[in-house]
């Protein structure tokens, strides 16, 4: 840290959970690599030399019976954090996720709460190839009894574990891979955010491109080649990608009437998917252009640079989506 | 051009009080009619958005005539009439007039409009379909229709033809056709019966007597809410003849009569007269008496009453022997309320009266169902505060 008002996503993930760890006894970590290598992508580095291996908990190469053991821990009244690598790696606790965490609130009758938060790691970019660079949480925002997040600023890095752990409900914590190094300043007078809500991060009238994550990041970069062009567009931050904030979404199509939606993830059957249908079904009369999506390519992710490079939505090809619906033929 | 009136054959439109675009909704006045009752505020019975006018100001049309068209919420609307020349209808082309091509139709169906342009053109009356679409593959955007509204010469805001009060010639003759129709096919029968007023006069003192001017209750509003509960109970009175057959009003609104200060006389609807508080029946009564001597009545106000009333008021006679409104089958008249001598327990004594009058359609009911009317409404206004 160079200024001390600036950090780094990396910093502000681990601020988050150090400041969890400090504030509950009944908080801890646990996940492969997380105390003595530091985590994979070095958020926890150094956590375990303070905080000891009670709570600082490497665990073996099992996502099924780790995460499993966090959900009993939680609703034993634990507050526990559980980190998966990847979310390609999740698959292997899909079925404790979906099938017991998801549903065990519900099924106990309100017995049993499950203030389960698991952190993982998402998206392409990082030269890892197929099986570590999918974007797969619009899979688990298609799950009710989950509440799904995509931290894209180190504000909401800094600030949305505390109010995930604040959720009786389980809480998955989507962080892209491209923003553990991005550095930004971080407002000192804020202390918390909220896990509700879309956020607009920047003002225009000419269309909205929707984003999260790391689509966010290339939609704001899209915004300022727009700019270049004279076209001033809106960029929604999604932040919250399951309950959907739908009426944020609404209003800036009222305003915009032009949508480009980014979503990482491959296009079929793919939350950018939702959220044009529900622009489609109440936004509809505002349209005055098609919906645009600008998606990952249907491809197992490649591993060679320019041919990820290619596989992914770059800014770009976004602002050539929203050119098109602005200027027409 | 609906029927303001039975005896209505024409009306001349003088007013446009919409325009290809505007969304309507049951009840909106639309036009200004001038027929023979004066200026009538036509009133539109189906909702959607006016796709053409079809007839200019200055038009007399039948009755049953099409004025204007009234599309589908989605349907685009027509151009401006004005703008283009009449076309002539289906009926009028000559019958070895070979079809019209195809590439003379000007709307092309392919047209592709953006949901925000077709919703705004819709709101402008501006045709999206003769637009040049600079959007999405050709598509009509909104740019393209604000383009399109702003370069659209500024319309002259049309002379706004000055409504015409009552020509007292015309209403003459409208009264003439209507009196001597009911007088020649409407079998009358005719009842009276003196109805003592004692009790409900002075109930509407006591009533009055806390209320400002403007809140006071007239003695007509306790003779017409009594009429109208009345014919609650004897629904054989409430309602049209025609073809034949009796058909009883959906409910009761009676056509309260109104004489007019050039001569002349209109009976425009009080809905739901039977169901309204005094206070409202009597605010109601006041504005249609305004509206009526100003010619601003609504269609639907001269075309549905179901009865008429008619009082003759301080200065009137005592009695009164009415010509029923056709195709209604009754009209109910009160004389000027006047104290004369009554019995009363035995005794003479000074009591305020009116004689109330029932001309009835004998083809729909007979002498007895009449009485019944009379003595209904007697008994209710010796109830004044259950009115």
């Amino acid at each position: 840290m160079s200024d001390a008002a600036a950090m780094t996503y990396r910093e502000a993930c681990k601020q988050a959970i150090r400041d969890a760890l400090l504030a509950d006894p009944k908080c801890f970590l646990m996940g492969e690599d997380v105390g003595r290598y530091g985590g994979c992508y070095a958020v926890t580095k150094g956590l375990l030399e303070e905080f000891g291996e009670e709570r600082i908990r490497d665990t073996p190469l099992s996502e099924s019976a780790y995460v499993g053991a966090g959900i009993g821990a939680a609703m034993a009244g634990m507050r526990p954090i559980v980190e998966i690598m990847t979310v390609n790696f999740s698959l292997l606790a899909l079925d404790q996720i979906v099938n017991n965490a998801a549903t065990i609130p519900h099924m106990s009758g309100g017995q049993f709460a499950v203030p389960l938060v698991i952190r993982m790691a998402t998206g392409a970019g990082r030269r890892v190839a197929a099986q570590h660079s999918h974007s797969l949480e619009g899979w688990y925002a298609h799950i009710p009894g989950l509440r799904i997040l995509a931290p894209a600023v180190i504000e909401d890095a800094r600030w949305m574990l505390a109010a995930a752990l604040a959720d009786p409900n389980p809480v998955l914590i989507f962080e892209h891979v491209m923003l553990y190094n991005m550095e930004d300043a971080l407002d000192p007078a804020v202390a918390e955010v909220d896990i509700a809500h879309a956020k607009c991060r920047r003002d225009g009238r000419d269309v909205t491109l929707i984003g999260y994550g790391n689509g966010l990041l290339k939609a704001l970069a899209a915004a300022d080649l727009l700019e270049a062009d004279g076209i001033a567009a809106e960029v929604i931050d999604l932040r919250v990608l399951r309950p959907l904030d739908t009426a944020t979404i609404l209003a800036s199509v009222a305003k915009t009437r032009r949508v480009v939606i980014v979503d990482e993830g491959w296009k079929s059957g793919s939350l950018a998917a939702e959220i044009g249908m529900r622009i489609a079904e109440d936004g509809f009369f505002d349209l005055d252009a098609p919906l645009r999506r600008v998606c990952g390519r249907e491809v197992p992710m490649p591993y060679a640079p320019h041919l990820e490079d290619a596989a992914l939505p770059q800014p770009a090809d976004i602002a050539a989506a929203a050119r098109g619906l602005v200027r027409g033929r | 051009m609906p029927a303001l009136g039975a005896d209505m054959e024409a009306g001349t439109l003088v007013e446009w009080l919409i325009k290809p675009g505007d969304r309507v909704k049951r009840g909106d006045v639309v036009a200004v009619v001038e027929t023979q009752k004066g200026a009538i505020e036509v009133e539109c019975f189906e909702a959607g958005i006016v796709s053409e006018l079809v007839v200019p100001v200055g038009t007399k049309v039948a009755v049953g005539g099409v004025l204007a068209q009234i599309g589908e919420s989605t349907a685009p609307p027509r151009p401006w009439p004005a703008a283009a020349p009449p076309s002539p209808k289906p009926g009028a082309a000559p019958a070895a007039a070979p079809p019209a091509p195809r590439a003379a139709v000007p709307v092309s169906p392919g047209t592709k409009v953006t949901p925000a342009a077709r919703r705004r053109a819709a709101e402008l009356g501006i045709d999206p379909a003769l637009l040049t679409g600079t959007g999405v593959d050709g598509a009509v955007s909104l740019a393209d229709v604000e383009t399109a509204a702003s370069s659209r010469p500024a319309s002259p805001a049309p002379a706004k033809p000055r409504r015409t009060g009552f020509d007292s010639a015309e209403m003459r003759k409208a009264i003439a056709a209507a009196m001597a129709r009911s007088k020649r096919e409407i079998p009358h029968y005719y009842l009276s019966h003196t109805v003592d007023l004692g009790a409900a006069l002075a109930w509407l003192e006591g009533f009055n007597a806390g209320q400002p001017v403007p809140q006071r209750l007239l003695p007509a509003a306790l003779l017409l809410k009594a009429s109208a509960l009345a014919l609650r109970e004897v629904p054989q009175l409430n309602g049209t003849y025609a073809d034949g057959a009796f058909r009883p009003g959906e409910s009761v609104h009676p056509g309260w009569a109104i004489s007019l200060r050039g001569g002349g006389l209109v009976a425009p609807a009080i809905r739901d007269a039977d169901s309204r508080p005094l206070p409202d029946l009597m605010a109601a009564m006041r504005d249609l008496v305004q509206r009526a001597r100003s010619g601003g009545l609504r269609s639907s106000e001269l075309a549905s009453a179901t009865v008429t009333v008619t009082s003759l008021g301080e200065r009137g006679a005592e009695s009164v022997t009415g010509i029923i409104y056709p195709p209604q089958v009754a009209i109910i008249g009160f004389g000027t309320i006047a104290t004369r001598p009554w019995v009363v327990d035995r005794e003479v004594t000074p009591r305020p009266l009116v004689m109330v009058s029932l001309a009835a359609d004998h083809r729909a009911t007979d002498g007895h169902i009449g009485a019944r009317l009379l003595t209904a409404i007697e008994r209710l206004l010796q109830e004044p505060a259950k009115l």
